[in-house]
């Protein structure tokens, strides 16, 4: 277990420098920027989930006193600016590329999804621009829709060049072995799965400030995004907005991302050419019913596993075909999210000889789906672990017990999987032991016993979750169709009075950045964190980034800064040695001060800072200045994992789930900051516990969304939700300098197979759909 | 439309449209950006303010209503070298993340305190449930809520 450690160095749950602006009104995000000479915009949507656009006349709406301009994605079209790019180029079985239809940000011939923007309209205020949007006279000749993806392939193809609505066919594993294993195996569970459509909502709903500066030719863009370097490649590379070094993209506070704005949408793209061409910084910012609409939304899949196990109970093979609905585009990363980050978990935390793994990746005209917190991990995990209870159900064995039987030992690491990736260390059995424990395993029986006196029926569900994090080695990711490297980069400038600067590709968007790369920076200067700012979320400050996602920001960026520090104190030394008189190889640097071994002299940090600045007494042979930066490229991904258990109570009357009890042990390396690691558990049970029991993302057959607002969606309140009981192993990652793993997704990955193995344990059922309403529950529970 | 009103203690007269929102007063009139719009149908409670020592939801209040009234905001309840006991807890029992919900989080528990003795886990998160937050799961904020109780209770009026 981690100990807890005092004061604010590494291991110390510091209390965070970012909450006081959050807790005193102070946060400054996209919305809370305004600029003089500010315009409004309101985005023309579609009604319809598939139809040809007619003709739009603009003319009446043009008119109305005090709106500036009225813009539709035929104009966008002229003026040069490129498709919205997916920057992740999946290769087919067949080993060609995947079919990738052509995304304008702003629609002009066809539209694919209800919501999907195909103009927008600028006012000197808002109110103005909503009224002048309802003039706006769109002809639209509707299509009929294809929305389940389980009938994708069979339904009219919805983008001209793509056959059967098929983005790709991803395979992994070897087919025959895995068939062969199968056909042989003692048992065999097979389990048909669906993997409900969630809508991230985060709680800051997306902004954009678009201002063009016509003297200077810089652009800048406000936005709500996870990572605004990437951001301004894609609109200089590939939307051609402005060139780069004209471009300089802010992403200021911004409240939760959980995936959601990582891609690269249609809104900040449109708010930037309007300003540009209208000679006015303009400003949106999403009604929330827009939100739901137009936001990337995450999961859907439709799958169908089996597991074949031996006399023993040993798994000798695992194959799933899985339909993975990809929504009207491919988002940003959407392509990756349904394979590279799903077919490779299948092996679990599990010794499993063969797995294949299919996905057809499908188009149907819903928003596009992209990355939701966990993204393919949580619906990996999904299939992996409820196929093991449906097994050990089948077999009357106890869960827990035949997860043992078939975990990868201390012993068998470093582990290569057969579907691609090389755990590099682990430790499954003392999560899955110190979980037993804290729930008190031994102890179900006579509680499930007590509620059944109560009216309810009590079940249990495990969760044994591996992810891979820390995103990526740049090599293996671009090899395997990443348009981009995935390293980090991270810069530190001492000041010349001693204090510290620190600038980070890695976003913060609620993870708490600013306080735990202030941790580690500190404790390697020995300098108190009070004297380290953290800078991120500005290409105009910070060199260059990939940003947060996938649990990275510490493993990939965090160890970035580890480099940039060594760095900075290898150049002290040398400066240090030189003041001293000593020999470079006899001075050390430890707790703040640069020591001659074997002496009384030593200097300290903010003496060698200032003689940096102020090189009086300073190496012929070294330029002056204190300031290093590094690019940090890891070597594997991580492998964060754990075992997390849900206990509900059923209400036989009325079908009401409650959650009553969960825990979590999990074993993400070194920690940094506890409390801080805590809070994302929290949270991340929090979402998973609302996929399996709350929410559902719904369209219609029309394809018009059933869940546009909160009163339909509903996202997990307090009383939704219980207390959480978690805890952390530590073995640390054995290639990065921290010894981290990520610890901001895991909590979405374990709870929703957790909770959902505890509903149909309670109720005694295979399989309930998320998510298990009381209305579902009720109707299961009367045959 | 002539508003008049107090805000954190400040008479204020201002002319807006007649159809303007309570938030859109503090928000866009006033530059007083900690009270956030989360949602569009009154379920988030982002916006949450005190009007008149009540909490409510100030995306559901029209300005003209709050003609007289005395409104106080996020901003207005504690300076960083001077929280209020909840602020202080929030920041103590890690309540927050991202931080959009906090403001309006954090008025509905001052409210939510002062009209309700002996609170417990469970009618901490009943009493919060008009209150969105998508990052904490809240357990630290009914941690936060209950710690800032007594505290409250005991020290000073902080409005």
């Amino acid at each position: 277990m981690a100990e807890a450690v005092a004061g604010s160095g590494i291991g110390a749950s510091v209390r965070r420098k970012e909450d006081l602006r959050f807790i005193t009104g102070r946060g400054r995000y996209t919305d809370d920027i305004s600029v003089p000479g500010q315009a409004y915009a309101v985005f023309l949507r579609s009604p319809h989930a598939r139809a040809r656009i007619v003709s739009i006349d603009t003319a009446e709406a043009a008119a109305v006193p005090g709106v500036l301009a009225v813009l539709t994605g035929r104009e966008m079209a002229a003026d040069g600016l490129g498709d919205l790019p997916c920057g992740w180029l999946v290769k087919q079985s067949d080993g060609s590329d995947m079919v990738s239809a052509p995304h304008p940000p702003l629609a002009h011939d066809v539209v694919n999804y209800v919501g999907e923007p195909y103009g927008l309209v600028v006012a000197e205020d808002l109110a103005t621009a909503w009224r002048a949007a309802e003039l706006v006279v769109t002809e639209f000749e509707e299509r009929p829709a294809v929305v389940d993806p389980a009938l994708a392939m069979e339904s009219e193809a919805i983008h001209d060049d793509v056959a059967r609505n098929l983005a790709y066919q991803w395979v992994l594993g070897d087919q025959a072995a895995t068939e062969a294993a199968l056909a042989s195996a003692a048992h065999v569970t097979r389990l048909d799965l669906v993997n409900n459509r969630l809508i991230p909502n985060a709680m800051e709903p997306r902004a954009a400030l678009g201002i063009h500066d016509a003297g200077t030719g810089e652009h800048v863009l406000y936005t709500t995004s996870q990572n605004p370097h990437l951001e301004r490649l894609v609109l200089s590379a590939f939307v051609r907005l402005a060139p780069e070094h004209k471009l300089r993209v802010v992403a200021p506070d911004v409240g939760g991302g959980f995936g959601s704005k990582i891609p690269v949408y249609a809104e900040e793209t449109a708010v930037l050419w309007a300003a540009r061409r209208v000679g006015r910084p303009v400003k949106w910012k999403a009604e929330r019913s827009e939100s739901f609409l137009a936001d990337a939304h995450g999961r859907d899949h439709v799958t169908h596993a089996e597991l074949g196990l031996d006399e023993d109970g040993r798994f000798v093979a695992l194959k799933v075909h899985t339909t993975a609905n990809l929504g009207a585009y491919l988002s940003l990363f959407g392509s990756s999210v349904p394979t590279y980050l799903y077919g490779t978990l299948m092996a679990g935390q599990y010794k499993t000889p063969n797995i294949f793994v299919q996905v057809h990746g499908v188009y149907t005209n819903t928003a596009p789906v992209d990355a939701y917190r966990g993204a393919g991990r949580p619906e990996a995990t999904y299939v992996v672990e409820r196929i093991v209870e449906t097994a050990a159900r089948e077999l009357g064995r106890d869960p827990a017990e035949l997860r043992r039987l078939n975990l990868i030992r201390p012993e068998d690491f470093p582990y290569e999987t057969p579907v691609a990736l090389v755990y590099d260390t682990g430790n499954y059995e003392a999560s899955l032991d110190a979980a037993l424990a804290l729930i008190d395993y031994g102890g179900f029986p006579e509680r499930k016993a007590a509620a059944a006196r109560r009216g309810k029926r009590r079940g249990i569900g495990f969760a044994c979750y591996i992810e891979a994090c820390g995103l990526a080695p740049s090599k293996l990711a671009i090899q395997l169709g990443a348009g981009v490297g995935l390293y980090e980069s991270g810069e530190i400038r001492v000041n010349p009075t001693g204090n510290v600067t620190v600038f980070t590709g890695s976003h913060s968007h609620g993870q708490g950045h600013e306080t735990t790369f202030a941790q580690v920076v500190a404790e390697r200067f020995g300098i108190g964190i009070d004297d380290v700012e953290v800078v991120h979320g500005d290409t105009g400050r910070v060199e260059f980034g990939l940003g947060t996602y996938g649990s990275r920001s510490l493993a990939v960026g965090g160890s970035a800064l580890v480099r940039a520090a060594d760095k900075v104190v290898e150049k002290g030394r040398r400066i240090a040695a030189h003041m001293l008189e000593a020999d470079v190889t006899d001075v050390e640097f430890a707790d703040g001060r640069f020591i001659v071994r074997d002496s009384n002299q030593s200097l300290s940090f903010g003496e060698v800072a200032f003689a940096a600045y102020v090189p009086a007494n300073y190496p012929d042979d070294l330029e002056p200045g204190l300031s290093e930066k590094a690019f940090y490229d890891p070597e594997n991904f991580t492998f964060p994992a754990g075992t997390h258990i849900a206990e509900v109570e059923v209400d036989e009357e009325t079908g009401a789930v409650e959650l009553v009890d969960f825990v979590a042990v999990d074993d993400f390396g070194q920690v940094i900051n506890p409390m801080i690691v805590h809070g994302q558990v929290h949270g991340g049970v929090a979402q998973g516990v609302g996929q399996a029991l709350l929410e559902r993302g719904l369209y219609d057959e029309f394809g018009q969304l059933q869940t546009g607002s909160y009163m339909d969606y509903c996202i997990p309140r307090a009383d939704d939700l219980p207390d959480f009981r978690v805890d952390t192993t530590v073995t640390p990652c054995t290639h990065n300098p921290l010894g981290v793993k990520g610890c901001g997704e895991a909590g979405a990955i374990g709870a929703p197979a957790a909770v959902m193995n505890a509903v149909t344990d309670a109720l005694g059922v295979a399989d309930l759909p998320m998510p298990a309403t009381a209305e579902k529950v009720w109707r299961a529970l009367r045959g | 439309m002539k508003l008049s009103l107090t805000v954190n203690g400040t008479r204020r007269e201002l002319d807006v449209p007649a159809n303007a929102l309570l938030v859109d007063v503090i928000r866009e009139h006033l530059g007083l950006t900690g009270t956030h719009v989360g949602c569009d149908t009154s379920q988030c409670g982002a916006c949450t303010v005190h009007l008149d020592g009540r909490a409510v939801k100030s995306c559901t209040v029209l300005a003209g209503q709050a003609e007289g009234a005395e409104v106080v905001t996020i901003e207005g309840i504690g300076r960083a070298d001077e929280l209020h006991p909840m602020q202080a807890a929030f920041r103590e029992h890690h309540a927050l993340q991202c931080g959009f919900c906090t403001p309006g989080m954090i008025m509905a528990a001052i409210d939510l305190v002062g009209r309700c003795d002996d609170l417990d886990r469970r009618t901490v998160r009943e009493g919060l449930e008009g209150n969105l937050c998508r990052c904490t799961g809240y357990h630290n904020i009914v941690d936060a809520v209950l710690a800032a109780a007594p505290v409250m209770a005991g020290g000073a009026d902080h409005g």
